[in-house]
């Protein structure tokens, strides 16, 4: 309790870097969750689901589902993030965790993309390794089911990032969850458009590689943007509270 | 130069130039609009290919103009809150998202009448069609998220980062659905790619966009009025204005 | 060594078209404890949490050491800590975990410091449980530990003193006094009878706060 104390301020080099903050964020959002697994486990049955609904609902055909697989497959999963993205920041504002996130010297946005990457990992990246057995299902064929999977590994991220903007916006409001996904629905729809399209041209035969790029274009521009969006829009909800 | 940004931001000094605004709007748009439409109806030229049932352009154009418009507007006054915390541009947001998304819907609807006899359908889902939907969706979030927040501040400021995100993902939901589009029904029939409109066709057309930009102003400033209004209903002025108009 | 850590200029805050406070104006100088004062509703929270950069819907200026806080971001971030009516605590992480997370943006300290800050506010042995086997006391003085490493000069706390037992709130009185003593500044907001040398008071709530 004896502590040896003078005014000195604190300059930046003596304290934390913005990489090691950001590496505790993204760590302790892993070990929080991996504390609650049922937590995890239940976008996955969610997704898995989902796709089961279609051949119960349409049709169980194996030329619809070939034609029909990988946009059942990208809804189910775009759903099933958007189902998740309610608890991206609600946990932390109800315990006061968010206010110290928002309080560290570090640049905000870092630590928000931290924080979406760290959500990516425990949402969008087991969707990814789980599709291929739904890709089966679906009868998806040939390379279909790998460029698939290519197509979700690059495009969950995006959803992850984009869903962080709409998380921070209705932080705190009643029926959050609904109005979360009235916001970010549209904002999803080119992420979708261009997974599912890079999907039925590979079944077709035509090369990929320039929608690929361009998906990857798309969560280039998303790491850019949406933690800068996010940051303000965390700023504003907490100001709100 | 400052001192008249101010200004400008001060919902009285706007509720008193609007006054004298509005008259000239509504009175100068409706001739406009009226004389674009009665032309456009009444006296241009039937079309080569589609008779007389593309006459429906001219509330489709300018309704499906506006509408985009209304939404960049929106963006604009969205950054003005964000950098400048001027009050007026949230009352600006407010107030014309609910106009945007009904221009929206209109567009829509003229698009879905027009598409009856000319592609035998209600709905398609090509590409201008589906975009316009998105915007209406859009439009939608906007009002739900300021209708949500209930704090005047916090709801200006969450409303304008969710319209800036939404003009920054416009041009990419456009791109993607033409993409999209082009995918799924390489041969539609194209409206717009005729050859060159005679003027007989397109001055009218261009008068009813512009005299409905004017009537818009007129019903954005009698909104804005309105929300302003509501807001600064405590203040002094307000109140003087309202014993001044009672008695 | 006078000069203010803090300065308040003019502070104005409105919340709902109710004027909680206007013309606000104090210094927060090092060696200093300031105590917000006010019935309930009169927006100390809300002075506190403008205060520490949390809510930015305020007129007036702040100014941290004579320049305006927004240029100064990262540097009074640096040198301030707040704890809010919310702990900050995470119930599925143990008291080590927390504290080390919370420092985790700010200092890099051994767990041995660390451990020993739990033990130094009665949570010795509770170190590795997680958080919500713990009591609400409990829970809100794995947050106290953080004062016990923190080397920040001002300390923005609200409501502190809220669950915590009479033993703990001697223990925290005599921390901020000696705190104060040498040099810090703090400035509380709490319900308690706090009984401290020398301590200034702001106290906001003075009619119904009506703008008429």
């Amino acid at each position: 309790m004896t502590t040896e104390f003078t005014v000195t301020l604190r300059s930046p080099d003596t304290s934390v870097g913005t990489a090691t903050a950001m590496k505790a964020v993204f760590i302790r959002d892993l070990k929080i969750a991996l504390r609650q697994p049922q937590d995890l486990l239940n976008p996955l049955l969610f997704f898995v689901m989902v796709v089961t609904l279609f051949p119960l609902g349409v049709s169980p055909e194996v030329s619809f589902l070939q034609q029909a697989g990988s946009g059942i497959l990208w809804v189910a999963a775009l759903l099933s993030v958007l189902l998740s993205l309610d608890h991206l920041y609600r946990h932390d504002f109800d315990d006061g965790t968010l206010e110290q996130l928002v309080l560290q010297p570090q640049p905000l946005f870092l630590l928000v993309m931290a924080k979406s990457l760290a959500h990516w990992v425990l949402t969008g990246l087991p969707l990814v390794l789980l599709a291929p057995v739904l890709g089966v299902m679906v009868h998806l064929q040939g390379n279909s089911v790998a460029v698939l999977c290519l197509t979700l590994l690059i495009g969950t991220p995006v959803l992850s990032l984009i869903g962080s903007i709409g998380a921070a916006l209705t932080l705190g409001l009643r029926a959050a969850g609904v109005l979360l996904s009235l916001l970010i629905i549209p904002l999803y729809i080119p992420v979708l458009i261009f997974g599912t399209g890079t999907v039925t041209a590979a079944s077709e035969g035509a090369p990929v590689g320039g929608q690929l790029a361009l998906m990857g274009a798309f969560l280039v521009l998303a790491l850019t943007l949406a933690p800068f969006a996010s940051a303000a829009a965390l700023r504003i909800s907490l100001s709100n509270s | 130069m400052w001192q008249i940004f101010h200004k400008l931001g001060s919902p009285k000094w706007f509720f008193g130039i609007a006054a004298t605004l509005m008259p000239w709007l509504l009175w100068v748009g409706v001739a406009m609009l009226a004389a674009g439409i009665g032309w456009g109806l009444a006296f241009a030229p039937q079309d080569y290919l589609q008779g007389n049932s593309y006459r429906i352009i001219f509330i489709h154009v300018p309704a499906a103009f506006l509408a985009q418009s209304v939404y960049i507007m929106m963006a604009v006054a969205g950054l003005v809150t964000l950098v400048w915390r001027m009050k007026l541009a949230d009352v600006f947001v407010k107030a014309v998202a609910p106009v945007g998304a009904i221009l929206t819907f209109l567009a829509l609807f003229t698009g879905a009448v027009w598409g009856k006899p000319t592609w035998g359908t209600w709905w398609i889902w090509d590409a201008r069609l589906t975009s316009m939907l998105i915007l209406l969706f859009l439009y939608f979030g906007v009002i739900a998220l300021g209708a949500a927040i209930s704090d005047e501040k916090s709801s200006a400021r969450a409303v304008a980062v969710l319209v800036l995100v939404g003009v920054v993902n416009i041009p990419i939901i456009k791109y993607s659905v033409e993409w999209w589009n082009t995918l799924h029904q390489p041969a539609t029939f194209k409206l717009t790619e005729k050859p060159s409109m005679p003027p007989e066709m397109w001055v009218p057309l261009l008068l009813s966009v512009l005299g409905l930009y004017l009537v818009f102003g007129w019903l954005a400033c009698l909104r804005m009025q309105t929300e302003i209004l509501l807001r600064e209903g405590r203040t002094r002025w307000v109140k003087e204005l309202i014993q001044a108009r009672g008695s | 060594m006078s000069e203010p850590l803090l300065q308040a200029v003019n502070l104005e805050c409105e919340r709902d078209g109710r004027i909680l406070f206007r013309n606000l104006s104090f210094a927060i100088l090092p060696g200093t404890l300031i105590r917000v004062e006010g019935p309930n509703g009169s927006g100390k929270t809300t002075l506190l949490r403008i205060l520490a950069g949390l809510n930015d819907s305020y007129s007036g200026d702040l100014l941290w050491r004579g320049h305006d806080r927004h240029t100064y971001r990262e540097e009074f971030l640096r040198n301030m800590l707040y704890l809010g009516h919310r702990p900050g605590i995470k119930p599925l992480l143990s008291p080590m975990e927390n504290l080390r997370a919370l420092m985790a943006g700010r200092r890099s300290l051994p767990d041995k410091v660390l451990w020993q800050a739990l033990e130094g506010t009665g949570l010795d042995g509770f170190q590795t449980v997680p958080c919500r086997n713990l009591s609400a006391g409990q829970q809100r003085r794995v947050a106290l530990a953080r004062l016990l490493v923190a080397d920040e000069p001002l300390w923005i706390l609200d409501e502190v003193f809220t669950a915590i037992d009479i033993h703990g709130v001697a223990a925290l009185e005599k921390l901020l006094v000696e705190r104060v003593e040498n040099g810090g500044a703090v400035i509380v907001t709490t319900h308690h009878d706090l009984r401290l040398p020398s301590m200034h008071r702001v106290t906001l709530g003075g009619g119904d706060g009506y703008d008429h």
